[in-house]
């Protein structure tokens, strides 16, 4: 397993950490059980732009750099274009994540997902509808812990 | 000042300048076949008895080399490392002749891969096998190895000392009670080796496994002792080398390196693991400074150079990668860092919770580290322990906030 310089570049200087303490969406993913928690929060503007998102991660090295860099990506950027933003498109990004890692790149895509729908929540709109499906990704994974009884 | 710490030496250790003179010559020089007849290939023969010998004292193995046949070995065997010898002991000794038709295997939770899987294959193979559990600190429940030995019992298997958490088992009594119910009994001893007295005669150890590279040997040679009288099928079929029990042209300059390192580390053994203790202990003093730190494994009873923690709120496969920013290399056992989703079986057998296990850390010492060393660890771990809580989302206000953390403070 190898890291590419561009993750350990954002793993070592993760960009946007850190809380927003007036956000209006927030979004976490992951369980301390698999070993990954990612929290995004979110100041979206009355226009619907990112203008600003920071992140907190308890993970591997992948985990934070993901983090880092898909917040780089969406910042500035309006819903919509944040919501095409894609898991392959954050490890692309890094110049690529080692198979055992791809699981990281989900998490990142995820937790801005769910971050999003906590916005439109917030909003009074139904994320449902946008999303296509409301991004409670906890109880989405509720099958995770069966992972862990198979070894 | 920034320094370069190697603090891994449970993984492997730099090859000492006595091993290495030792293997020189019969890298280049001598590079007779030891099977051939002729003069240099009798050379080679030669030598590696010798080697034979040197372990055989090392370990006050009663026949090192068998004088009745010098072509054929005595009770020290050369193999391609620790976990060829612990697969020879587990599955030569289950398919030989020794195993008197017994089927039954007991082992612990926390021995290395080279044995818990070797007794998953052989399971599949119909033997059943024990896994017995070990308290918080790491120890193999004896009471419970009382009551799984029956007449069927052909083999325990304990490790020496756990290469994680350090923690010595009390192998000489686990191989009283084997041998009172006619079971053989082999200890993995790949970490203890070198770093703590091993008679196998006095401990009543029938097999046992040891690697050259975890005590300043080369990397790709170990040795399973024998006892005299314990048959086993052969692992690797060939040309009858090493019994006939791991075949292939022997590795002579390998070979003779382990006897060269072996013989070093054994000699003033006390003065060499009083100093790494010293250090050890003054690690563990500066690291447990560290606030929701927690140590693992048996605080006394442990290898010298072994420490090992779990952080609360952090992940052991950044707070690897950040220490090699820092020039310190340590190691983990969290899932990261092996591509499963469990942290590691030794972390879990002890009874950590998942979340906690994650964060955890093994720095290992060996007597080429120093003072000045153990001071930067700190000072490296310290830092990098906050700059990782900083960034994590279970970690709030100064503390963690993991339910599970909790549970781990109210025992």
């Amino acid at each position: 397993m190898q890291y590419t310089d561009k993750v350990f570049d954002h793993f070592s200087n993760p960009r946007n950490v850190g809380e927003i303490e007036d956000a209006n969406g927030v979004g976490e993913v992951g369980n301390a059980k698999c070993g990954d928690i990612m929290k995004i929060y979110l100041k979206v503007s009355d226009d619907g732009v990112i203008e600003d998102v920071k992140f907190k991660t308890f993970g591997c090295g992948a985990a934070i750099a993901t983090s880092s860099m898909a917040t780089e990506m969406v910042k500035g950027k309006t819903l919509e274009e944040a919501l095409k933003l894609t898991n392959k498109a954050v490890a692309e990004a890094l110049d690529g994540l080692p198979p055992v890692k791809m699981h990281c790149s989900v998490l990142a895509e995820e937790a801005l997902r769910s971050a999003i729908a906590d916005y439109y929540k917030r909003m009074g709109k139904d994320p449902t509808e946008i999303l296509g499906c409301d991004m409670d990704c906890a109880a989405c994974h509720h099958d995770h812990d069966h992972v862990h009884d198979e070894f | 000042m920034k320094r370069f710490v190697y603090a891994d030496n449970a993984a492997t250790t730099p090859l000492s300048d006595t091993a290495f003179e030792a293997m020189k010559p019969w890298l280049t020089e001598f590079y007779g076949n030891p099977s051939s007849l002729y003069r240099i290939g009798r050379q080679a023969k030669e030598a590696l008895n010798e080697a034979r010998e040197t372990v055989g004292k090392c370990l006050n193995a009663a026949e090192p080399v068998n004088v009745a046949n010098d072509y054929k070995p005595g009770e020290i065997v050369f193999t391609g490392g620790g976990s060829q010898a612990d697969n020879l002991a587990i599955r030569g000794f289950m398919h030989g002749p020794g195993a008197k038709g017994r089927k039954h295997i007991i082992t612990s939770k926390i021995e290395h891969h080279a044995v818990l899987y070797t007794c998953e294959a052989l399971e599949k193979e119909g033997f059943r096998v024990t896994y017995l559990d070990v308290d918080k600190q790491g120890h193999v429940d004896l009471e419970q190895l009382k009551n799984e030995l029956s007449e069927d019992t052909a083999l325990v298997t304990i490790m020496a000392a756990n290469n994680e958490i350090g923690t010595i088992q009390p192998i000489a009594e686990i191989a009283a009670l084997a041998h009172a119910a006619g079971a053989v009994f082999h200890t993995d001893a790949v970490q203890a080796v070198g770093h703590m007295h091993i008679d196998v005669q006095a401990m009543g150890i029938d097999m046992l496994s040891l690697s050259a590279h975890k005590f300043r040997g080369p990397r790709g040679v170990g040795v399973l002792y024998v006892k005299k009288g314990v048959a086993l099928a052969p692992l690797i079929y060939g040309g009858g080398q090493e019994r006939g029990l791991i075949s292939g042209t022997e590795n002579t300059a390998g070979c003779i390196g382990l006897a060269a390192a072996l013989k070093e580390a054994v000699e003033g053994l006390d003065e060499k693991m009083a100093y790494v203790k010293k250090l050890n202990d003054r690690l563990v003093e500066g690291i447990m400074k560290i606030p929701y730190t927690h140590y693992t494994g048996d605080p006394v009873n442990r290898l010298p150079g072994t420490a090992s923690f779990v952080f609360e709120a952090i992940e052991g496969e950044g707070l690897l990668l950040r220490l090699d920013s820092e020039g310190v290399c340590g190691s983990t056992g969290s899932a990261c860092s092996t591509g499963s989703l469990d942290p590691s079986h030794v972390l879990m057998a002890i009874g950590l919770p998942h979340e906690i296990a994650h964060g955890s850390l093994r720095l290992t010492l060996g007597e080429q580290n120093t003072e000045e060393d153990v001071d930067y660890i700190i000072e490296a771990v310290t830092k990098v322990v906050a700059g990782l809580r900083a960034l994590s989302p279970v970690w709030e206000n100064g503390k963690p906030n993991l339910t599970a953390a909790s549970n781990l403070h109210a025992h």
